[in-house]
C-alpha cells in the first residue's frame, strides 16, 4: 500500500474506509423520536391545561415531567440506546439537555460528589446555558432601547 | 375520561410534525458538519432565542404547541420571552432577571434530577 502524503488522500481514505451513514434513515428515526417526544409532551400539556394551570405553567411543568423522564430513562442506560437509535430525536428535545447533565453526574460519581458530580454535570449543559442565557440578557437590554 | 375526549387530534399531528422537522435539521447538522452535539445544542438554544426576540417563534408555538415547546429551540425562545417581558416590569433589572426566571423550572429540575440520578444509579462499567 502506498503511504498517504496529502491531506485530500486521507480524507479520501477515511470515506472509503468509514461506512456510509444512512443520513435518510438516521433523518427518519429522528423525525419520529422526536415527534414522539413533542407529542408526549404536548400530551401532558394539554392535561395540566384541562386540569385548569395556565399556558406558563403547563409549559414549565412539561419541561420538568419531561427532564424527570430522561433522568430515570439515563439512570437505567435506555437513554444511550435510545440516542444511538434515533441521534437528533432525542438530542434535541428538552430531553437531550437533561441527558447531557444526568449522563455526567452518574459517569463522574467515582470523583467524588463536588468536583465529580457537582462540576461535570455541566460540561455540556454549562455551553448551553453560558449562550442561552447571555443571548436572552442581550435581547432584553436590545428590547429595553426600543421600548423608549 | 373526558380528558380523552378532549384531546385536539389535529394539534397532536402538527406538533409530531414540527417537533420531527425540528430534529431532523439538528440529524442533518450531526450527519453533515462535524460538529459535536455540545455545539448542536449550543447553536439551537442561540437560534431559539433569536427567533424569540424577533417574535417569529411566537408563531410557530402557536401553530405546533409542544412540538415547538419541547425542542431546545423552545427553550431559548422562553428565555428571550422572559427577558422582553420583565424588561416591563423591573426596567434594566428586567433584562438579567426575566430569562433566568422564566426558564427556571427547567434548569433547576435538571440539575436536581442529575444530582437525584448520581445517588441512586451506577456508573456503567466501560469495557475495554
Amino acid at each position: 500500500m502506498k503511504p498517504i502524503e496529502t491531506k485530500q488522500e486521507y480524507s479520501d481514505y477515511v470515506d472509503k474506509k468509514s461506512p456510509n451513514s444512512p443520513i435518510l434513515k438516521n433523518c427518519f428515526n429522528a423525525f419520529w423520536v422526536g415527534g414522539l417526544i413533542c407529542s408526549i409532551g404536548q400530551i401532558i400539556m394539554d392535561f395540566c391545561k384541562y386540569r385548569g394551570m395556565d399556558e406558563t405553567a403547563s409549559s414549565t411543568t412539561v419541561s420538568i415531567i419531561l427532564i424527570a423522564i430522561s433522568a430515570i430513562l439515563t439512570g437505567l442506560n435506555v437513554f444511550n440506546k435510545l440516542g444511538k437509535f434515533a441521534g437528533a430525536g432525542s438530542l434535541i428535545p428538552i430531553t437531550g439537555f437533561a441527558n447531557s447533565i444526568v449522563s455526567p453526574a452518574i459517569e463522574y460519581k467515582s470523583e467524588g460528589y463536588v468536583m465529580g458530580v457537582g462540576g461535570k454535570m455541566f460540561t455540556v449543559a454549562g455551553p448551553v446555558l453560558v449562550f442561552g442565557i447571555s443571548s436572552s440578557v442581550i435581547i432584553g437590554l436590545i428590547a429595553l432601547l426600543f421600548s423608549h | 375520561m373526558d380528558f380523552i375526549q378532549s384531546i385536539d387530534w389535529m394539534g397532536l399531528l402538527k406538533c409530531f410534525v414540527v417537533g420531527g422537522i425540528i430534529c431532523i435539521i439538528g440529524q442533518i447538522l450531526i450527519d453533515k458538519t462535524k460538529l459535536t452535539p455540545a455545539r448542536i445544542l449550543v447553536t439551537f438554544v442561540t437560534a431559539g432565542a433569536i427567533l424569540g426576540g424577533l417574535g417569529i417563534y411566537k408563531y410557530l408555538i402557536d401553530f405546533a404547541g409542544a412540538g415547538a415547546t419541547v425542542p431546545l429551540t423552545g427553550f431559548g425562545a422562553n428565555l428571550a420571552k422572559g427577558a422582553i417581558q420583565e424588561i416591563k416590569t423591573s426596567g434594566l433589572l428586567g433584562a438579567f432577571i426575566g430569562g433566568v426566571k422564566a426558564s427556571s423550572g427547567g434548569i433547576a429540575a435538571a440539575v436536581f434530577f442529575g444530582y437525584l440520578a448520581s445517588l441512586i444509579a451506577k456508573p456503567k462499567i466501560k469495557k475495554q
